[in-house]
């Protein structure tokens, strides 16, 4: 099982959400999230005074998937999410080392 | 006999007493009252202390950083509080009363805690007891207006002890000067609803005080915006309704000139909201809320020491000067002189009052459309020496009084909360709450 985590523009989550809901992702996690990259912060004005804002709004998605769909999963996140401009975002892959679903107590790819 | 049967017959004794006593000259003083009057004044009187609370408190509260809103509100409202009980106590005697040899700079204390002053003593056309609470209202927002100046890293018993020392030693002799009865009203000055006695005096106060605190941390360049732009423009709304009240209160009567006063501080504001929002669209290409509602509050402040003097085009022309003056000063204070005056009481308000007490002197003249200078025979030069005398006046002991009183509450209290609880916000650190449980 891998664990999917995808920063993304929270303009673009509904196309992500619709792009992955055929691929038999049957469920993810969101979270408003701030954060920088290469994008970095930006300037603005209040009363005439400047101030920094060092972190940009951004959406975290967090998918639990099975081995074998993780390519498609990932390269259809990354399609659906993509603006072509800085500050499109990362997504990232990690290891599940299991999967419990609560009401029932399944374990493992069963879980998800 | 019993408790309710003694305060009974206390009472009527008293009542017939005062009835007996006051008789002439309760039918003497019942003949100068006027209604109308009576009824505009305590209405104002209603909404000079909308301005504080909430007015000035949601203005200021919506400036500041989440986590210090609630410190912000506390301080108006305690402010409001404090100068109250000073004002009963003391504050109003100083002011307004008769200072007997020494009138000229100061009142005597024979008004103190209102004594003498009940149901029927007159104040001109109105009770006296309306006037005192008229006033009052202006001892409370005066004060407060330095909020701004020390805004998240001061100690809540320094705000408690700097407000009321400053009630005392600055306020109280500046209204006694202007318009008490001293020095300054004998000169000539001209200031209707407090230019020089609100307004200049919280404006320089704020400065010494945002100077001798010391700046936020961060700041200039890594301070937070405002928490709540929707509340500031909130509190904007509430203080243009409420200084009505202010100016055309200042009128102490309903009449034409009340009603003159209430026209001239709305154009004022407007043209000012406008010529700011002006100034912010061509310099950013985007107008923000809040810089229009400073736009606002600088065209009020600017208008209310003239507002009793000039007509609809002196408003015009003082609600552009005030946007386009209190504009270049917000930034001269932050960048030029790198004082942390952090909701900028002295450029909006200070700069402003400043402003339209020197105007005064020109757009007061009949062939400005204005009402007439102080005095007869009195020219535009002779106005403006004298407006100039009082600006310097009130500049200086708001100065010097500022400086004493925070060397004597530093002595007995520290000033600035720690750089932690700064940090972590004087909502959870000086009152133990937060602002939002969300």
């Amino acid at each position: 099982m891998k664990l999917i985590i995808a920063v993304i523009k929270p303009s673009k989550l509904d196309e992500v959400r619709e792009a992955l809901s055929p691929l038999g992702v049957s469920g993810m996690t969101v979270s408003e999230v701030k954060g920088f990259g290469r994008q970095g912060g930006h300037t603005e004005i209040y009363r005439g005074a400047e101030y920094e804002i060092h972190f940009v709004p951004k959406i975290k998605i967090e998918i639990a998937v099975p081995d074998e769909v993780a390519e498609r999963v990932i390269s259809t996140l990354r399609e659906s999410a993509n603006t072509g401009k800085i500050g499109d975002g990362k997504i990232f892959v990690l290891d599940v080392a299991d999967a419990v679903r609560i009401r029932t107590g399944e374990t493992g790819s069963e879980a998800l | 006999m019993t408790n309710l049967r003694l305060s009974f017959t206390l009472v009527l004794l008293a009542g017939l007493l005062s009835v007996g006593f006051g008789g002439d000259a309760f039918a003497q003083e019942a003949s100068k009252i006027s209604g109308a009057d009576t009824a505009w004044i305590m209405t104002a009187t209603a909404l000079v202390l909308f301005m504080t609370m909430p007015g000035l408190a949601l203005f200021y509260g919506g400036l500041v950083r989440s986590r210090s809103v609630l410190s912000v509100l506390m301080h108006c409202s305690a402010i409001c509080c404090l100068m109250s009980v000073l004002w009963l106590i003391v504050g109003y005697s100083l002011a307004f009363g008769d200072g007997g040899a020494a009138n000229a700079w100061i009142g005597g204390f024979g008004k103190a805690f209102l004594s003498g002053v009940g149901t029927d003593a007159a104040s001109g056309t109105i009770p006296e007891i309306v006037f005192f609470a008229f006033q009052m209202t202006f001892a409370i927002i005066t004060p407060a207006l330095i909020v701004g100046a020390y805004v998240e890293r001061i100690t809540f018993p320094a705000v408690l002890l700097f407000s009321g020392l400053w009630l005392l030693i600055v306020y109280v002799p500046v209204t006694h000067w202007i318009w008490g009865g001293g020095w300054l009203a004998d000169m000539g000055v001209m200031d209707f609803a407090g230019g020089l006695v609100v307004h200049l005096t919280a404006g320089i106060s704020a400065l010494v005080i945002a100077r001798m605190l010391g700046p936020r941390r961060g700041f200039p360049r890594e301070v937070s915006p405002p928490h709540n732009p929707g509340m500031v423009m909130i509190g904007a709304a509430m203080l243009w309704v409420g200084w009505f009240g202010f100016n055309g209160g200042s009128a102490l009567g309903a009449n034409g000139g009340a009603g003159m006063a209430i026209t001239v501080t709305h154009i004022s504001a407007a043209v000012a909201s406008l010529t700011w929002m002006t100034i912010e669209w061509m310099k950013y290409g985007k107008p923000s809320l809040v810089g229009f509602v400073t736009g606002t509050i600088a065209g009020l402040a600017t208008i209310t020491p003239a507002s009793g003097f000039v007509g609809p085009v002196g408003a015009l022309v003082l609600g552009v000067m005030a946007s386009i003056i209190c504009y270049v000063l917000v930034g001269l204070v932050k960048n030029a002189l790198k004082i942390d005056d952090s909701l900028d009481v002295f450029a909006v308000h200070g700069v402003g009052g400043l402003t339209g007490t020197i105007m005064t002197a020109f757009l007061a003249a009949p062939s400005m459309g204005g009402l007439g200078f102080a005095k007869d025979g009195m020219t535009m030069g002779s106005q403006l020496y004298v407006q100039i005398v009082g600006a310097l006046a009130t500049a200086a002991i708001a100065l010097i009084g500022s400086i004493v009183i925070l060397m004597i509450v530093k002595a007995i209290t520290p000033l600035r909360v720690n750089e932690e609880d700064e940090t972590e916000g004087l909502d959870i650190t000086s009152h133990g709450e937060r602002g939002y449980n969300l």
